[in-house]
């Protein structure tokens, strides 16, 4: 075993692999100090011992207090509609033709919107995932108003009868104010045609993103209400560490986690998976 | 209390050593503490950070800082000379060939925006060099990107060479530059396909490319977000491509972009534009000591 004992140096390396997984400092910090009290208490030597205490630390962190957290709000008759919204490049059209092919083969009606009026070639690449997964596509050409896009869509998701309607919308940075004030008037139209939609507000960040994770959320949240976060490029060598920050200053919680560019590349989040994925290089160390 | 700038992250030091009228290696110390924090918040990747503090220590407790009358106005100071100088100096210039056309091609993980930046570059060479720039479309594999760059090419009144995506990402590069030869374009841009560092049959691919391509400049296209993971990614298509610059995207946000100067520090490359925006006229040459600035929050 590399380490022999439960000392300073241990938890340094701790603290160095979650900030390696951006974790970020202030939630580091707050952990790291939170296990050392706990060793303390139960009065473990065994470095093996610690990864468990780790492992639950992080899920207490990460849970909170509130079950079925990765579950969506899905109306048990009725439309069901799910908003994408985050910056840009991060997944959500990626993420609209997974979810849409996990719907349609629960034997559900799903429509999509084509909101992304604004970059070249995002009608396109939906209605590319349309033709894929076998699900129709409601759009409007390029440069439309994406908020005139979103009222065609849940007019069209009413008259055919879907169970679901997920709504794409165009990438776009949290400190840019007009978009941001665009973002909500699309939700505005969405509440207004139908009481109490969007039912899901999920915002995609990339597991490669570092701190500005964290600002993401906050603004994106104040503008939106977001109700979950899919974790999307989880296949890469990043961790997306930055979801624990979230979760622990903003509550919300992540639902699913991409982990590739095809369709079956989507999975609900499992806490348990993801933590013990966070350091899996302490594990092993400990274990050589 | 996320996201303050070095000169906030001192302050209270500061007050300290104006009391005391004086400062110690203690005090130093503290210091280095907040500047590794500041630079840690940046995203710099830590070992990057361990680094450069225990080089910018020695400096701080030199003469020069110790002895100031602004010991925390000094090692600021310090701090961004050290972080301009790592960044290297201004470096905007694009290669040529000596015999045309030249070659350059992109690179990047998924989303780093390298579609945007192929028209944003192709754009920029018209403009300011009077250049006359073919895209080739060698992306088959995501979703419409043909498409894309074909309608970026349109609203840049700008050729597209594209061979559908049913040919090999190779076969159309080398059609594309065999057609580039014969109409005498000057410049050829080739956008790839996304893809991560570790998906070694898609490294391999745009190693094929390169050998077929003969690129005069290899770019890397790096979100300006990216946090720790942006030494992994560097060095890995650093090592497997031999890139010549990085362009770090979507500068035109809040991030502080600590990803620059890992970049900077593992692939040794020079960081040559940024992108400032969505738009075609949104690419900039980069400047060491304005993202010095950012990355300390100042
Ligand atoms: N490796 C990997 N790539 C992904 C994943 N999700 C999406 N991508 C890729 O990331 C790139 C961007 O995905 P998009 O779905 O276009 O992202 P977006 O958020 O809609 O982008 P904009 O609309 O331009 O803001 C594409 O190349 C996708 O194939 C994932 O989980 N893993
Ligand atoms: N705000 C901003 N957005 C940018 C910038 N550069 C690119 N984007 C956006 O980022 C998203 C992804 O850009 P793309 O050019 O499609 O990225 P890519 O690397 O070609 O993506 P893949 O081909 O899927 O790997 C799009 O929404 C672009 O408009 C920039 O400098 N600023
Ligand atoms: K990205
Ligand atoms: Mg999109
Ligand atoms: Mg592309």
């Amino acid at each position: 075993s590399r380490y022999r004992s439960v000392d300073e140096d241990f938890f340094e390396e701790l603290e160095e692999i979650l900030i390696q997984a951006d974790v970020g400092f202030d939630t580091v910090m707050e952990l790291v100090e939170e296990l050392k009290m706990e060793v303390k208490r139960r009065n473990i030597k065994d470095p093996e011992e610690v990864q468990s205490v780790i492992s639950e630390k992080l899920i207490e962190i990460y849970e909170s207090g509130e079950d079925h957290l990765s579950a969506l709000h899905i109306q048990e008759d009725g439309l069901t509609v799910i908003l994408f919204v985050g910056v840009n490049g991060v997944g959500k059209t990626t993420t609209i033709g997974k979810l849409a092919h996990k719907f349609k083969s629960e034997g559900k009606k799903v429509i999509m919107a084509a909101g992304d009026t604004f970059r070249a070639g995002a009608i396109e690449q939906l209605e590319v995932w349309g033709d894929r997964v076998g699900v129709d596509v409601i759009k409007q050409t390029e440069g439309s108003d994406p908020a005139a896009v979103m009222y065609d869509a849940v007019q069209a998701a009413k008259a055919r009868k879907a169970d679901i309607l997920l709504c794409d919308t165009a990438g776009r940075l949290q400190n840019k104010v007009n978009l941001m004030k665009e973002l909500e008037k699309i939700k505005r139209v969405i509440e207004r045609e139908i009481p109490g939609a969007p039912h899901e507000v999920l915002l995609v960040l990339d597991a490669t993103t570092g701190q500005n994770a964290l600002i993401q959320a906050k603004t994106f949240k104040e503008a939106t209400d977001v109700s979950g976060i899919v974790l999307s490029k989880l296949d890469g060598t990043a961790k997306g560490g930055i979801v624990l920050a979230i979760r622990n200053e903003m509550k919300i919680p992540v639902k699913f986690v991409g982990l590739g560019e095809k369709m079956d590349d989507l999975q609900p989040f499992d806490p348990e998976k993801y933590v013990y994925g966070l350091f899996s290089n302490v594990i092993e160390e400990a274990e050589e | 209390m996320a996201f303050e700038g070095l000169a906030d992250r001192l302050q209270t030091t500061i007050q300290k050593i104006r009391g005391k009228g004086k400062v110690n290696e203690a005090d130093v110390k503290e210091m280095m503490r907040e500047v590794r924090l500041a630079l840690l918040e940046a995203d710099v990747n830590f070992k990057v950070v361990k680094q450069f503090v225990k080089k910018v220590s020695e400096r701080a407790v030199g003469q020069e800082v110790m002895k100031s009358l602004t010991p925390g106005q000094q090692v600021i100071k310090v701090v961004k000379e050290e972080l301009t100088e790592l960044m290297g100096g201004e470096q905007s210039k694009i290669a040529v060939a000596k015999r045309p056309p030249t070659v350059i091609m992109m690179s990047g993980l998924q989303g780093a925006g390298k579609t945007t930046t192929t028209g944003k570059l192709a754009n920029l060479l018209r403009k300011s060099y009077n250049r006359k720039p073919l895209l080739i479309a060698a992306d088959i594999y995501r979703p419409a990107a043909i498409k894309q760059l074909e309608t970026i090419g349109k609203q840049l009144n700008m050729p597209v060479f594209s061979l559908g995506d049913k040919v090999s990402p190779v076969e159309i590069v080398r059609q594309g530059i065999e057609k580039a030869k014969e109409e005498h374009y000057d410049y050829v841009l080739i956008d790839t396909a996304g893809r991560l560092h570790i998906d070694e049959e898609l490294m391999q691919e745009l190693r094929d490319i390169k050998e077929i391509a003969q690129p005069d400049e290899i770019f890397l296209v790096v979100d300006a977000m990216t946090g720790q993971d942006a030494v992994n990614v560097a060095q890995n298509f650093n090592e497997q491509l031999d890139i010549t610059g990085v362009i770090l995207t979507k500068l035109d946000g809040d991030t502080r972009g600590g990803a620059a100067l890992s970049i900077r520090s593992v692939a040794e490359k020079p960081i040559k534009f940024v992108g400032m925006g969505e738009k075609m006229d949104a690419l900039e040459p980069f400047h060491p000591e304005r993202m010095a600035s950012r990355i300390l929050g100042m």
